[in-house]
């Protein structure tokens, strides 16, 4: 007899009394974990296929049904957890590398929590944010190494920036990894919100030409969708060398999920892998992704800014100066948590480093070398709420990027299963059936609510430390205090320990 | 109406802007003489005007270009036609590097021998096939990861001693063909990619470019089809099908 090994994960409960069989569930769930018994004339779950993504918890009419844990264990093993022993199960069945989606969810020190931010007591007043200004406002691009003024007016020619109305930005997912009604979703909040969304490498989709002025167009490996209107259509270019999911590993779409409109957008024929290739292979140096930064530059007349996206890796500090003095205006820091729609888990789990020491290391040695001004810095990869926005911009960002917590906002459970392209809440799947459960406007209202009320807490928190102006908090590292740190941590973060 | 300008002594960007300008204002055919590496001549540039180059154009010659017909009289460096949409190359030399990465449309003529990686991640779509047509011989990873349009190697020049292209030859290649005159050593095959046999159709493309070749540069084109071509393909469009499984 031919054993499965695999065991489900979690257990679907439903309440006898509450059920109406009226298979609503069955409806719903995309991975068939409800089963409609026309024998019985009763619903009946098989556990295996359910991800624990709450689509049926929350669309049962009668809260019949609540998802937990399989009541299985193995033996206690500090050392085979469940985790590597299921995961020796699936690779001798299979052969294949394992896959994940979304950022790693293994136990890494989260240093923000380990940052506390200051706040005025008597020696300086504190600001009520509520009945005095407070600027959010944010440049980003490079500034010029001064500043000419003549007869009171700037008469410098200023490098094109972007302007945002908070420092928050919607970070890259193509079309492909998400649907297209949730692009539209962030689309239209990036619009609402003053701020910009990343259409990732998959091109711009016909219908999101009209969000230009809030949109960054990607450009990666594969130049998915990279054409001369696709360059001009957005605020600014940003290239992709990597991503904290998966540094060092290219993308790769199946062919599946390249439908029709997947297929016009990247401009690839429909049906066929779109495979981002691991390195830009024009790009083997720092030499050469000033050629590519550049190549940009003239196709688009110099008129819009070109960021450089690279993953939080060991060297990050020196690979940002190179990129820095390539003419970067910006560069996004993707730190080790970030998310993705696939990566091999491997790699997720354990590549890169903590966004946060790589913003500090980077941040410090733009400062050492007198250089900082000449780029601005965007983190991305595990921002989850508005204090960590304000410990990155205390460490030296100029904004961050949000993309998992953009994603909560219109509906993600995190059940880390983007790959599967069966996302019950209509993210990270083209499946017109789950695309259309997503209502772009009703999305956009939600994640434009998110960054309304970040902005809302990073106002408060700033008047209370007595601060009316993001500006002022930049790179202001004294307004932080360590928690549970190490001498090394907090000398690599370049704070003070609380209490000092 | 035509303009000339003398590249001697202009930086890539100043350059760059005049010819820009010339085609803003009307100029169907831009001359640029004394051209030494200066970059990005013809850089996303759309339309269809032509410009003519003496002298050795820098990287990433006609990248994202849109349309134009581009001549040069000498070589051409790295990554000529990157990312190109629609238009035409002919170079009378040599080319190196990357020639037509990523490129989506258009088509790019070389007299000479070409670098590495020649025609990478090149694709296709709806009507858009590239194609890319090289004189004389190929470096390694030769249509790498190549996703579509059409790769013709001729072998007519290039180093002594030498094979026709290096090794690593269609690795990745997921889409597209590619015509290699004479034979290949299977040896030099990426494992993705199979020789299968010519059909009726494939010469009549063969002859069409080849002719083309043989036009700009002053070739008989009865003397290069005389000899037979390697048809190169993918086993597969998904090379990487089932390389993963969920957790
Ligand atoms: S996968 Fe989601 S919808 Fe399906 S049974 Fe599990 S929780 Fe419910
Ligand atoms: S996007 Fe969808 S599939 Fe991915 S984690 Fe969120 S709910 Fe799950």
């Amino acid at each position: 007899m031919n054993i499965d090994f695999r065991t489900p994960e979690y257990s679907i409960h439903r309440d006898g009394v509450r059920c109406t069989n009226c298979r609503i569930c069955v409806h719903q769930c995309a991975n068939e974990a409800h089963i409609w018994d026309e024998k019985q004339k009763k619903v009946l779950a098989d556990d295996i296929k359910c991800v624990n993504c709450h689509r049926c918890v929350l669309t049962c009419p009668t809260r019949a049904l609540s998802i937990g844990s399989y009541p299985l264990e193995f033996k206690p093993n500090a050392h085979w957890t469940p985790h590597y022993i299921t995961s020796i199960f699936k690779q001798a069945s299979s052969g294949a590398m394992l896959l994940a989606g979304m950022g790693t969810d293994k136990p890494y020190p989260v240093y923000w929590d380990h940052l506390l931010i200051n706040a005025s007591q008597v020696t300086n007043p504190s600001i009520d944010p509520l009945r005095e200004p407070m600027e959010l406002k944010t440049f980003l691009g490079r500034k010029p190494d001064s500043l000419k003024i003549e007869n009171g007016k700037l008469t410098e020619k200023m490098p094109p920036q972007l302007e945002l109305e908070t420092p928050i930005m919607f970070a890259a997912m193509s079309f492909g990894a998400i649907s297209l009604n949730a692009m539209t979703s962030l689309a239209i909040a990036a619009e609402k919100m003053g701020t910009f969304y990343n259409t990732g490498e998959g091109g711009l989709h016909s219908s999101l030409y009209k969000y230009g002025k809030n949109t960054i167009v990607q450009v990666a490996s594969g130049r998915f969708g990279v054409h001369t209107d696709y360059l001009w259509a957005g605020s600014a270019i940003e290239i992709k060398i990597g991503q904290g999911a998966k540094p060092g590993i290219g993308g790769h779409l199946p062919g599946e999920k390249v439908g029709l409109d997947v297929s016009l957008t990247r401009m690839i024929p429909e049906g066929s892998d779109a495979i981002s290739p691991a390195p830009h292979h024009d790009i083997y140096s720092i030499e050469d992704l000033r050629q590519l930064i550049y190549s940009l530059k003239e196709a688009t007349d110099y008129s819009k800014p070109v960021a450089v996206k690279i993953a939080a890796v060991h060297n990050i500090a020196a690979i940002a100066s190179g990129a820095a003095r390539a003419g970067a205006d910006i560069i996004v820091i993707d730190g080790f948590r970030g998310g993705t729609g696939a990566a091999p888990l491997r790699t997720r789990d354990n590549v890169g480093i903590p966004i946060e020491l790589a913003l500090a290391a980077v941040d410090s040695r733009l400062r050492s070398e007198s250089i900082r001004h000449q780029v601005s810095l965007v983190v991305a990869g595990s921002i989850r709420c508005s204090s960590d926005v304000i410990k990155a911009i205390a460490i030296g960002a100029d904004a961050c990027y949000i993309g998992s917590a953009a994603l909560m906002a219109l509906g993600c459970h995190m059940c880390q299963k983007c790959y599967t392209g069966k996302c019950n809440w209509g993210i990270a799947t083209q499946n017109p059936n789950l695309t259309k459960r997503l209502d772009p406007v009703a999305g956009a209202e939600r994640a434009a609510n998110l960054l309304k009320a970040w902005s809302h807490e990073i106002k408060e928190m700033l008047g209370g430390m007595g601060i009316n102006a993001l500006e002022s908090l930049r790179g202001n590292r004294l307004m932080l205090r360590g928690i549970g740190l190490t001498e090394k941590e907090l000398s690599i973060l370049g704070v003070k320990h609380a209490g000092e | 109406m035509s303009r000339r300008i003398d590249a001697q002594g202009l930086y890539y960007k100043e350059l760059n802007q005049l010819v820009r300008q010339a085609f803003s204002e009307g100029v169907t055919e831009v001359l640029l003489d004394n051209v030494n590496g200066q970059r990005y001549i013809g850089d996303g540039i759309s339309g269809d005007g032509s410009i003519i180059i003496h002298g050795t154009p820098g990287n990433d010659m006609a990248a994202y270009m849109n349309g134009l017909q581009i001549v040069v009289h000498g070589n051409a460096q790295d990554a000529t036609g990157n990312t190109m949409n629609e238009g035409t190359i002919i170079v009378h030399g040599d080319a190196g590097d990357t020639v037509g990465y990523a490129m989506r449309g258009g088509e790019i003529f070389i007299k000479g021998s070409v670098g590495y990686r020649v025609g990478i991640h090149m694709k296709e779509y709806m009507k858009k096939n590239p194609v890319i047509v090289v004189g004389g011989k190929a470096g390694a990873f030769f249509g790498e990861y190549m996703a579509g349009g059409i790769l013709i190697l001729l072998g007519l020049s290039g180093r002594e001693g030498y094979p026709i292209v290096g090794d690593y030859c269609g690795t990745g290649m997921h889409g597209g063909v590619m015509y290699i005159r004479g034979q290949v050593e299977e040896y030099k095959l990426g494992k993705e990619v199979k020789i299968v046999e010519m059909t009726a159709e494939d010469q009549s493309i063969l002859e069409r470019y080849v002719s083309r070749y043989a036009d700009y540069f002053g070739y008989d084109k009865e003397d290069i089809l005389a000899q037979p071509f390697s048809k190169l393909i993918p086993y597969n469009k998904r090379p990487y099908g089932n390389l993963y499984t969920g957790v």
